[in-house]
């Protein structure tokens, strides 16, 4: 079986995130909030992790509400 | 019943201080969050930090709807308008630039003002009317090719006199500078829409007419502006760690050190208290306890009541005197005899006071809430009128 492909969308800090968490938790998009992963950025803040199959309806659902600053495939 | 100072029965009018008492939400957010979370907001990826951070983006998200503004993340926290505004004009204000002011303006605005002044602002302080009106035609005459700002406070902490904020925005809007609104008698008590009012920035205070507790306040700041405004205070905010230099972004900008986050929880609380009840239906209920005050006022002897004369075209807050009485002497008799609180002197407002023409005297205000009722208004007047008679 193949592992979860997940993507992880970065944040200009935890408000951001955060709010992008309310909103896409509406949506039902299955998410997690995880510490931003050190090979990534030097960030300490948080990022929100969907599965690689939800991206674009996590995408669609923040299009104009939240700016994201990254998409990156873990 | 005569309330019994005592037995603690007492007649709470200091609300356009501080609000009291406050919806049972507010201690039970607070509570929560004491017992059941305690983390700092933000600086951790742990269960505790970010449910903090939920809390805090709920109380945006609350303000953002009351405001009318779609992005919560415009709101900076403060721990109160003062701090608020104390960031919007020293922050916007450079030598050389103009200014332009109400005399009816509290003094966290005069006080900025006057130090900028010092530093090469100029300042026009436009004279309000006799019962503390500002009127759009003066304010537009005061425009200057340097003016950069408008700041006026929403409604007078003194007299209740609420501001043509909507008109006013409009003249700045048409001249391209900016508009700065000071809402801490207001946010909560009067409908406020960033947009339609075309207000640039607006600074409220989270424990008057929004029930949280003292030490929360916020400041709006219209999308763009934050590029030209320093913060006051620079620091962690969590975010962008690996650098030295401030980021530049919103709310992170505004927000160095730890916020109140237990104080934003009650704030929160107390924001989603108004948006329930409606700021109309708040609004009616506190227009009615200030027209049968004022009426009641009216029909007693010896008494000098300031600003407009109509209810609805003021705040709950009402300035009166006492002919035979100063405003220190009746409040302490209120308090003392008849378990009456209030406010004496001059509310941290002197320009107020110039302008209706009650400097150095001051005055006796009483400040309604939306948890104020008829009896206890009538209850004043009998005291007003026995403290009016010499009895």
């Amino acid at each position: 079986m193949e592992a979860q492909k997940f993507m992880v969308f970065l944040f200009p800090s935890v408000s951001y995130t955060l709010k992008a968490e309310k909103i896409i938790k509406e949506k039902g998009v299955a998410y997690k909030v995880i510490p931003v992963p050190r090979h990534i950025s030097s960030d300490c803040g948080v990022c929100l992790r969907v599965a690689v199959e939800q991206q674009g309806l996590a995408a669609e659902a923040l299009q104009g509400l939240v700016t994201w600053e990254r998409m990156v495939l873990l | 019943m005569e309330p019994d100072p005592l037995k603690n029965q007492l007649i709470y009018f200091d609300n356009a201080a501080t609000s009291w008492p406050k919806p049972a939400g507010m201690m039970e957010a607070m509570g929560h969050y004491n017992e059941m979370i305690g983390g700092s907001p933000g600086r951790s990826g742990h269960r505790r930090s970010l449910d903090a951070g939920r809390i805090i983006l709920e109380t945006r998200e609350a303000l953002a709807e009351l405001f009318g503004n779609g992005n919560s993340l415009r709101i900076a926290f403060t721990k109160n308008a003062t701090e608020a505004l104390n960031i919007a004009l020293l922050g916007i204000l450079h030598s050389g630039d103009h200014v332009i002011t109400s005399s009816m303006e509290h003094n966290s605005v005069m006080r900025p003002l006057r130090f900028l002044e010092t530093l090469g602002v100029q300042i026009s302080v436009v004279s309000c009317s006799g019962d503390g009106r500002l009127s759009p035609e003066d304010v537009h005459a005061a425009i200057r090719p340097q003016t950069r700002l408008l700041v006026v406070t929403h409604a007078s902490n003194v007299t209740g006199t609420i501001q043509p904020i909507a008109e006013l925005g409009q003249i700045v809007r048409e001249h391209g500078f900016l508009f700065c609104v000071d809402a801490a008698q207001t946010a909560g008590a009067l409908p406020i829409h960033v947009d339609e009012m075309a207000i640039d920035l607006l600074a409220f205070s989270g424990h008057k007419s929004l029930f949280g507790p003292q030490g929360t306040g916020g400041l709006y700041i219209r999308e763009g502006i934050e590029k030209h405004l320093r913060p006051l205070m620079m620091g962690g905010t969590g975010s962008r760690s690996e650098f030295e230099r401030q980021p530049d972004f919103m709310p992170d900008k505004y927000e160095s050190g730890t916020p109140n986050t237990i104080g934003l929880a009650g704030l929160g609380a107390g924001v989603r208290f108004v948006l329930t009840e409606g700021v109309q239906a708040i609004r009616s209920k506190e227009e009615g306890l200030t027209e049968r005050f004022l009426k009641g006022l009216a029909s007693l002897k010896g008494i000098t009541v300031y600003g407009h004369p109509e209810a609805a075209s003021r705040t709950a807050v009402v300035s009166f005197n006492i002919a035979s009485v100063s405003p220190s002497e009746a409040s302490l008799e209120l308090d003392e005899r008849f378990g009456i609180l209030c406010r004496p002197g001059l509310h941290c407002a002197p320009a107020a006071h110039r302008t209706i023409g009650t400097f150095s005297r001051g005055t006796i205000r009483f400040g309604f809430g939306y948890f104020n009722n008829d009896e206890e208004i009538s209850f004043a007047l009998e005291a007003i009128q026995s403290l009016a008679a010499g009895d």
